[in-house]
């Protein structure tokens, strides 16, 4: 057995973004020893990347806007998979989320009055998003990491966990290793907190960085926790496409929340072309109707290019696959043209969209107060995950918790831009609040030391034969064919045919995958990193190929070439999913419990 | 298709050296393009810290044909390509492997400064009122993504390793965006001039040129801090009050 290091918390939080730092300052202000694991440096988590803003029905720019209004916008946004007690509690709880986040010390724009000023964004009815210009993300985090470093939180930074511990059925620790020195931490908890955030990785093209491996959905399965709504993957439907070096990375919504339009290389504006019925009352008909209301005019309806994210990337595709796209193979996203509207438009642009406008101008030579971007889809947000209870965002494995993206049921089908944010500090707060509890309630676990050693090993067998592939390949080579095939055959137009190739396809990655060696020595290996996430992406590709071959109908980001309507019958029930005794994927058909009274009216008021 | 060759420092904390790897390269590239390259053909487990791609995260620092840069945002069209390319890690801090360097003393730095400290509530429900011209103040020092460049350059850090004596200019803007922080009401001037030591600064600039943020480090952060230690501690006139009738 190779060395390793122990410690113990109360609970034990996995990821440092938003929701696994709101949690861990939430756990710790309950007074029990919390500890943070997380894959990089403090800080540098995906939330930093959040650009438009955190919804939130504050009602400060507008005084119609409240949680009902915000519940039934999510809910239309979901397709009406959303857990709807999930929905309900975000509504009501994440304007509290944005005062506490000011209370931290972070700092938003404001409106003329001094109040928190909010910004338009897709599928939110009223001005809801607070934000800072376009780094929201940064300022988010930062509150975060810094009121919680001084709460006296145990943080393991560069260490990634390859294996949950339990006792019994209970979850009570981890295994893991870390970047610097390759060495394994043992950790014995009497709660586990996930929040690992996504799984953009299993793409080609995506907003998401080499940490998002789906980690938590793959350690939560494999302890034997439920996986649900897979199918639902959100292709964010502006990411840059050129140059090659940054393609997937995203291009905030905000730009079209303050009026930039999307345009074909004929120069038309395609997003009229196409509006869903489910949004046709609320979406402007004509251009001028649109301008003025992302220039907040409360009589105005939104414009097309502001309709849900899922339906936004469809039309983009279209137009690209019928040869209507731009020279790199996407559309033209344009904020330049608001000098025809507005005195002073460059540095209005500047101020509204300083990272837009300096992430375009350092990457890609492109002035965008004087020409329009390139975008297209790209890989971004996990709608499903693991599947938890509402109010306390436990699993349906004792002990363990999970939090923000890695955690299922808020978004349903699609996700409103926006609604991450306050889901990680709504979520995150609930979760170690329940974390906590659990953690006092509970008496302390005992750790499978035998289960733990065999997880090291089983890591450590990588470097057999010192680097010499049985198959020949090494685990890039794999993680870019795994890529590839789900980016082909089960992207954002699906069908059964494709993604039948895909599972047989993920079956050979498998075969490729337990038979990949690694070169080189445990300190700061990436090939070895590689390796170790390659069976996460590989149950979440499976995942999401199983679930999408279920679900037999179009709905939110889930889009079947062979089934493109929706069913009302299969809108009634969610995918779960689970490992069988034999080792292998089960899925279910779940029934939606039905909406209460009271729910269901806010929802038929605001149709 | 073109090809450039990078020169890599390959090593560890007991020592290392260059080595030459070539690479096709295409239009718009940078070097942490570059860098992925190798490492997925050539040299698997080449070590290199990054996450986002697009100069929000601050993860890829390092030094590239000597200046302190981000990897990710360095466009291979504005290097000279026709000689090798140098990449090696930050200077200032120790190698933990290659190109990635122990950055945790800035972490245990963040940790000794005062924490925010809000004024109470303006309002019922919690919340403050504050003008837009007030926040903009301190949105500069916000920006910060604590890419640790700035660290790396500063010499006090770099050639006199005064790492207890003093925070550095990361540190300095921490402090500075929570000074002038609407809402604070903390007092962390002593400490700048005792256990920070901003007077260990002479206002080179190095910082304020290699930011990726574009902060002006020096002129906007540190400058004006020491203007407060300088008001509350060397004020002759303030002294003297202070003696007289007690007043601080």
């Amino acid at each position: 057995m190779a060395q390793y290091e122990t410690y113990q918390y109360d609970v034990l939080v996995i990821g440092a973004g938003g929701a696994g730092l709101r949690a861990a300052i939430e756990a710790s202000a309950a007074g029990v020893a919390t500890g943070i694991v997380c894959k990089s440096l403090l800080g540098k988590a995906h939330t930093v990347m959040a650009e438009g803003g955190i919804a939130a029905a504050l009602s400060n720019v507008d005084e119609r806007d409240n949680w009902k209004v915000h519940f039934a916008d999510t809910m239309r946004g979901g397709q009406y998979l959303n857990n709807w007690r999930m929905a309900e509690l975000h509504a009501r709880e994440a304007p509290q989320g944005v005062r506490d986040l000011e209370a931290w010390g972070a700092l938003f724009d404001r409106t003329r009055d001094g109040r928190i000023l909010q910004r338009n964004f897709g599928g939110h009815k009223y001005p809801r998003l607070a934000h800072v210009g376009d780094r929201t993300g940064l300022e988010m985090i930062r509150t975060l990491q810094d009121h919680g470093v001084h709460r006296g939180i145990d943080v393991h930074m560069e260490c990634t966990v390859i294996t949950l511990l339990k006792d019994g059925d209970r979850v009570a620790g981890a295994v893991a290793y870390d970047r610097e020195r390759g060495r394994f931490r043992i950790f014995q908890a009497r709660a586990v907190l996930l929040a690992t955030g996504g799984i953009g990785r299993a793409y080609e093209i995506t907003s998401n960085s080499w940490e998002y491996t789906g980690d938590g959905l793959a350690l939560a399965y494999e302890a034997g926790a439920e996986l649900m709504d897979m199918e639902f993957v959100q292709f964010h439907p502006t990411g840059m496409v050129w140059p090659p070096g940054v393609r997937g990375i995203l291009v905030t919504e905000g730009v079209r929340g303050e009026g930039g339009v999307l345009l074909n290389k004929e120069g038309r504006r395609f997003m009229f072309d196409d509006i869903p019925e489910l949004y046709r009352n609320q979406t402007a008909d004509n251009e001028e109707e649109g301008w003025r209301y992302t220039q907040g005019d409360k009589q105005a309806r939104r414009p097309p290019e502001l309709l849900t994210r899922d339906h936004v990337a469809r039309c983009i595709v279209r137009e690209i696959k019928e040869g209507r796209g731009s020279p790199h193979g996407g559309v033209f996203l344009d904020i330049s043209w608001i000098r025809k509207r507005l005195p002073h438009a460059a540095e209005h642009i500047k101020k509204k969209l300083p990272s837009m406008y300096h992430q375009f101008k350092a990457l890609a030579d492109i002035e965008i107060t004087r020409e329009p971007m390139e975008v297209g889809p790209t890989t971004h947000y996990m709608m499903g995950g693991i599947h938890v209870d509402a109010d306390s965002q436990m699993s349906t494995a004792p002990g363990l918790f999970a939090a923000g993206e890695c955690a299922a049921g808020l978004h349903g089908a699609n996700r409103l831009g926006g609604n991450s944010l306050s889901d990680l500090l709504v979520f995150g707060k609930r979760a170690g609040t329940h974390a906590a509890s659990f953690a006092q309630e509970h008496g302390p676990t005992r750790i499978d030391l035998e289960a733990a050693e065999a997880s090291v090993r089983r890591a450590l067998r990588l470097f057999e034969g010192n680097g010499q592939p049985a198959l020949g390949d090494g685990p890039y080579r794999i993680q870019q064919d795994l890529q590839e095939t789900m980016q082909r055959l089960v992207g954002i137009v699906r069908t059964e045919h494709e993604m039948l190739s895909a599972l047989e396809a993920i079956e050979q990655l498998k075969v490729r995958a337990q038979a990949v060696r690694v070169s080189g020595n445990r300190e700061y290996n990436s090939g070895w990193h590689t390796a170790l996430d390659l069976p996460n992406l590989l149950i979440v590709a499976e995942a999401i190929t199983r679930s999408g071959l279920e679900r037999r109908e179009s709905r939110g980001a889930h889009f079947r070439e062979d089934y493109p309507s929706q069913d009302l019958a299969q809108g009634k029930l969610n995918l779960v999913l689970r490992k069988g005794p034999d080792g292998q994927m089960r899925i279910e058909r779940r029934p939606i419990p039905q909406l209460p009274q009271p729910l269901q009216q806010i929802i038929d008021e605001m149709k | 298709m073109a090809t450039a060759t990078f020169r890599i420092w390959r090593g560890s904390p007991q020592g290392g050296r260059f080595e030459d790897y070539s690479t096709e390269i295409s239009e718009g590239m940078v070097v942490l393009d570059a860098i992925h390259d190798i490492q997925a053909r050539q040299a698997n487990d080449l070590a290199v810290r990054w996450n986002c791609k697009a100069g929000r995260c601050g993860s890829c620092s390092a030094e590239i044909d000597g200046q302190p840069r981000l990897m990710c945002m360095t466009r291979l069209s504005t290097l000279p390509l026709d000689r090798p390319v140098t990449v090696e890690p930050m200077r200032a801090f120790p190698v933990v492997k290659d190109l990635v360097t122990d950055v945790s003393w800035n972490f245990r730095v963040k940790k000794q400064i005062k924490a925010f400290n809000p004024r109470p509530p303006d309002a019922q429900d919690g919340s403050w009122r504050m003008l837009q011209e007030e926040v903009d103040r301190v949105q500069e020092f916000r920006k910060c993504i604590e890419c640790f460049l700035c660290q790396d350059v500063c010499h006090v850090l770099r050639e006199h390793h005064l790492h207890e004596q003093f925070v550095g200019p990361r540190f300095f803007v921490h402090i500075a965006g929570l000074e002038m922080h609407p809402l604070d009401t903390e007092d962390r001037v002593p400490e700048l001039r005792q256990a920070h030591g901003v007077g260990y600064c002479n206002i080179t600039k190095c910082c304020t040129k290699v930011c990726p943020e574009s902060i002006r480090i020096t002129d906007n952060a540190i400058i004006p801090l020491k203007e407060r230690v300088v008001d509350e501690f060397y004020d002759p006139l303030k002294k003297l009050f202070a003696k007289l009738w007690g007043l601080v």
